[in-house]
């Protein structure tokens, strides 16, 4: 019933930061066996980004599980090493820039060599051919340049910055293409190349605002939080420090259970606030109207009392909120305990889909290069004499 | 529409009852190859009077949102709250692989198409169910909007400007997409279980949680290791100084900020030596020894000496230009790109990425973006464009189920296709 997915799924990991190891981590959260290979020489963003290598919050949140071999890729004996772990594997995935992996001898045409079916996906900012497929970056800028940026934030300043929204959009098409080619596999024995953009991927999420734009010659601005066709439809501002709630409202019904939870069911009549044409054209008085109510009461209060009569309406949630106190994450565990040997207890994300017949487990991230030799012996069946000639030529660093 | 070529998932078929909150799951399984069959009730789909429209016209066969999400998808329409309705959905549910759904939950059940009445019909099937908050649970019956779930799913506190409501990306809904994107995962994982096991399941999927599964650093983590809540910037509570993230250029913004730690020298210096380059570097930012540069302890005078230069190098440049620059100079920047400059971007057109889709009945073509992947073995579908109501309800009900010609003139004029 509960029998792990993807048990005898080999994956060589050989990608950094966010968008390759998410990918990663959604297979081996529900099985899949997963050999990341990082560097100790060259350390991975990710490991640079806490005190030490093994203290970095940043990379213990999406290497759930992995197993961590260090490999010197920038000699030859380390990208043969590399090889070996390859023709150990069925999926291999990177997310180096462009056509790095073809500069280290560790390009598709080479890997085929070792392993005929593998399937390989390559993650970059912007695909592996073209003017810019060797340019490195960032979700930040990416975020600009696939246009969200330029759609977040108030009409009258420059766009706030919006994380790396990207990085969280490129997952969602990897692990569909590589399931896809996994099932091509199992059908065909055939493996496969697939070269993923994160800009192809980001604009997906842009394509109305994009067709708006090659048919109406119309280019989607930044509105504050205003929606055309809902109103109320903003964060308000509640008890506390830095509380809010976010309230929207779509329907004329919507609109009458609001104005009766507040209090104030006059609202509904009358042309000002009565039609949701009057409540667009005086949305600024309406949003200090509610605000008027919302800040006394708690952000918690103004979500129960609107969602029990029927409201779209929810807490800007905080850490604390998701970790602590909403108790639907904890119905659908999506945040799991898990215990460091350097960090301790702390909760990674899970899955947002519930399979009903098979688990997410996840599980603590690997320390820097701690399955080194349990990979090298284990998995890929070295003698204590071969492992040692590896060592001793600077492959396993 | 004739399926030509082999696709990953040519294969399968995938019955779409989804609305706004699941339309890009199918389109996903469309593009890898699958059939994809979208399940209107007569007259056509809610889905298809949402904006932007065809040249402002508000019709339900001119929905841009509506063609956005439903290529490489055929249409047929069916009253599924008719008994007729669900006898001929059980027919097809038979032949079919995978079933996407968004109504609230329990509403399957209700109609008598839970996953285990599916699952009678067809032990193979997959139904995939995209709710605000998952099936069960204490919140299952909360109601969700695109501001609510940015809310609820933890990403939206820390977007925006200190003395102004946190925000939400604007126009439309974000939350829908990664739910759509979440559950064709999902959809995929539960097939990849049958062909090993011969077994289909039920795949329960929460808009919410698939915006907390973004950007958990901000989030989760720093509560999780430091106990700390990230609030937005723009001079706000932890910010030691007011960083720039979005410069003003000559016609536009551009994304920018420096490093600190052991890859800024790394990831700052190109832009100076590119600033150098046209004579616009000053000895103070040729002098500047990065690996002593700190975000976290630098003042505002020190911060400021440095952006100001910058501020005004970006300020002389356009867009097109930070682009280009960017790349020959290897500095970590790209311009904020508007719609219109994503449709210009040059690498987007270097790559084919753009397709034009025939609209015989508008009688035009219109530039949608192309395909997600490039494979090497076997490639996407190339978009065709998405089905006008009830479009291939004779192709599927009379070719393919057998129902003669009589009886769908009856069951046309009962309102049950």
């Amino acid at each position: 019933m509960t029998a792990k997915l993807f048990e005898g799924i080999k994956i060589a990991d050989f990608s950094r930061v966010i968008v390759g190891p998410a990918t990663v981590k959604t297979l081996c959260d529900y099985g899949a066996q997963v050999i990341k290979i990082e560097g100790r020489s060259r350390l991975g963003h990710y490991r640079t980004t806490g005190p030490e290598p093994d203290l970095s919050a940043h990379f213990t949140s999406w290497n759930t599980g992995k197993l961590s071999i260090t490999v010197n890729l920038s000699i030859p004996k380390g990208v043969e090493l590399a090889k070996r772990i390859v023709s150990w594997s069925d999926i291999v995935v990177e997310s180096f820039a462009g056509q790095s992996m073809n500069r280290m001898g560790l390009g598709y045409e080479e890997l085929k060599k070792v392993k005929p079916d593998i399937i390989m996906l390559s993650s970059c900012m912007q695909g592996q051919t073209g003017p810019f497929a060797r340019h490195p970056g960032w979700g930040f800028q990416l975020s600009g340049l696939a246009g969200f940026s330029h759609i977040v934030g108030w009409p009258d300043r420059p766009s706030p910055e919006l994380g790396v929204y990207t990085d969280f959009i490129a997952p969602n098409f990897n692990v569909c293409a590589l399931l896809a080619a996994l099932l091509y596999k199992k059908r065909t024995g055939k493996g496969q190349y697939i070269d993923m953009s994160q800009l192809e991927n980001a604009v997906q999420f842009m394509a109305p605002a994009i067709l708006d734009y090659t048919v109406n010659h119309r280019t989607a601005n930044r509105m504050g939080n205003k929606c055309e066709y809902a109103v109320p439809h903003n964060a308000y501002r509640c008890m506390g420090v830095d509380r809010w709630c976010a309230i929207s409202v779509f329907t004329d019904e919507e609109w009458g259970n609001l104005c009766k939870v507040i209090g104030n069911p006059e609202l509904t009549t009358g042309s000002k606030f009565g039609t949701l044409s009057g409540r667009k054209n005086n949305e600024e008085e309406l949003n200090q109207i509610i605000e008027e109510w919302t800040k006394v009461h708690s952000a918690e209060e103004v979500m129960s009392l609107l969602q029990s009569a029927g409201v779209p309406a929810g807490i800007l949630e905080t850490g604390e909120d998701q970790l602590e106190n909403d108790p639907q994450f904890k119905h659908r565990h999506l945040f799991q305990e898990v215990d460091h040997p350097r960090m301790g207890k702390h909760h990674p994300v899970g899955s947002p889909f519930i399979l009903s017949k098979s688990v997410c487990e996840v599980r603590r991230s690997p320390l820097l290069g701690e399955h080194s030799e349990y990979i090298l012996k284990e998995l890929l069946g070295m003698t204590d004499e071969e492992i040692a000639d590896w060592v001793i030529q600077g492959a396993v660093e | 529409m004739k399926m030509t070529g082999e696709g990953m998932l040519s294969p399968y078929r995938v019955l779409d009852l989804a609305g706004e909150q699941g339309l890009l799951c199918g389109k996903i399984l469309g593009d890898l190859g699958a059939d994809v069959i979208k399940v209107e009730k007569p007259g056509g789909d809610e889905t298809r009077f949402l904006g932007p429209f065809y040249h402002d016209e508000f019709e339900p066969e001119k929905s841009l949102f509506w063609f956005a999400y439903n290529t490489n998808k055929r249409g047929i329409t069916l009253n599924l709250e008719s008994s007729d309705g669900r006898e001929i959905f059980k027919k097809l549910v038979k032949t079919s692989d995978i079933v996407v759904e968004s109504f609230s939950p329990g509403y399957m059940d209700k109609i008598g198409l839970g996953y285990s009445e599916l699952n009678q019909i067809n032990p193979r099937i997959i139904l995939v169910s995209i709710t605000p908050f998952g099936q069960t649970g204490p919140y299952k019956d909360y109601k969700i909007s695109d501001i609510v779930a940015w809310a609820m799913g933890g990403y939206m506190l820390s977007v925006g400007d200190w003395d102004r409501p946190p925000v939400r990306i604007s126009n439309h809904s974000q939350s829908f997409l990664h739910a759509g994107g979440q559950a064709a995962q999902g959809a995929l994982m539960a097939l990849y279980y049958r062909e090993m096991t011969g077994e289909g399941q039920f795949v329960d999927v929460s808009i919410r949680d698939s915006i907390a599964r973004c950007t958990p650093e901000r989030v989760t983590e720093s509560w999780d290791f430091n106990k700390r809540i990230v609030h937005r910037g723009g001079g706000g509570q932890q910010a030691t100084v007011h960083i720039t993230r979005a410069w003003l250029c000559k016609d536009g913004y551009v994304s920018a900020f420096f490093w600190s730690g052991p890859d800024a020298k790394r990831w700052n210096s190109p832009l100076i030596k590119w600033m150098d380059h046209e004579g616009k570097a000053n000895d103070f930012l040729k002098g500047i020894n990065w690996d002593e540069f700190n975000l976290q302890t630098v003042n505002q005078d020190a911060y400021d000496k440095i952006a100001k230069p910058v501020g005004e190098f970006f300020k002389s440049h356009t867009k097109a230009e930070l682009l280009q620059g960017a790349l020959e100079f290897n500095a970590q920047l790209y311009p904020i790109s508007t719609t219109e400059d994503i449709v210009a971007n040059p690498q987007l057109a270097s790559r084919a990425y753009w397709v034009e889709i025939e609209h015989p009945e508008l009688g035009t073509t219109i530039k949608y973006p192309g395909t997600f992947a490039k494979t090497s073995e076997v490639p996407l579908r190339n978009p065709f464009r998405a089905p006008l109501i009830g479009e291939h309800n004779l192709e599927i009900y009379e070719n393919e189920l057998g129902i003669p010609r009589t009886e769908l003139i009856r069951l046309k004029q009962a309102g049950i296709i």
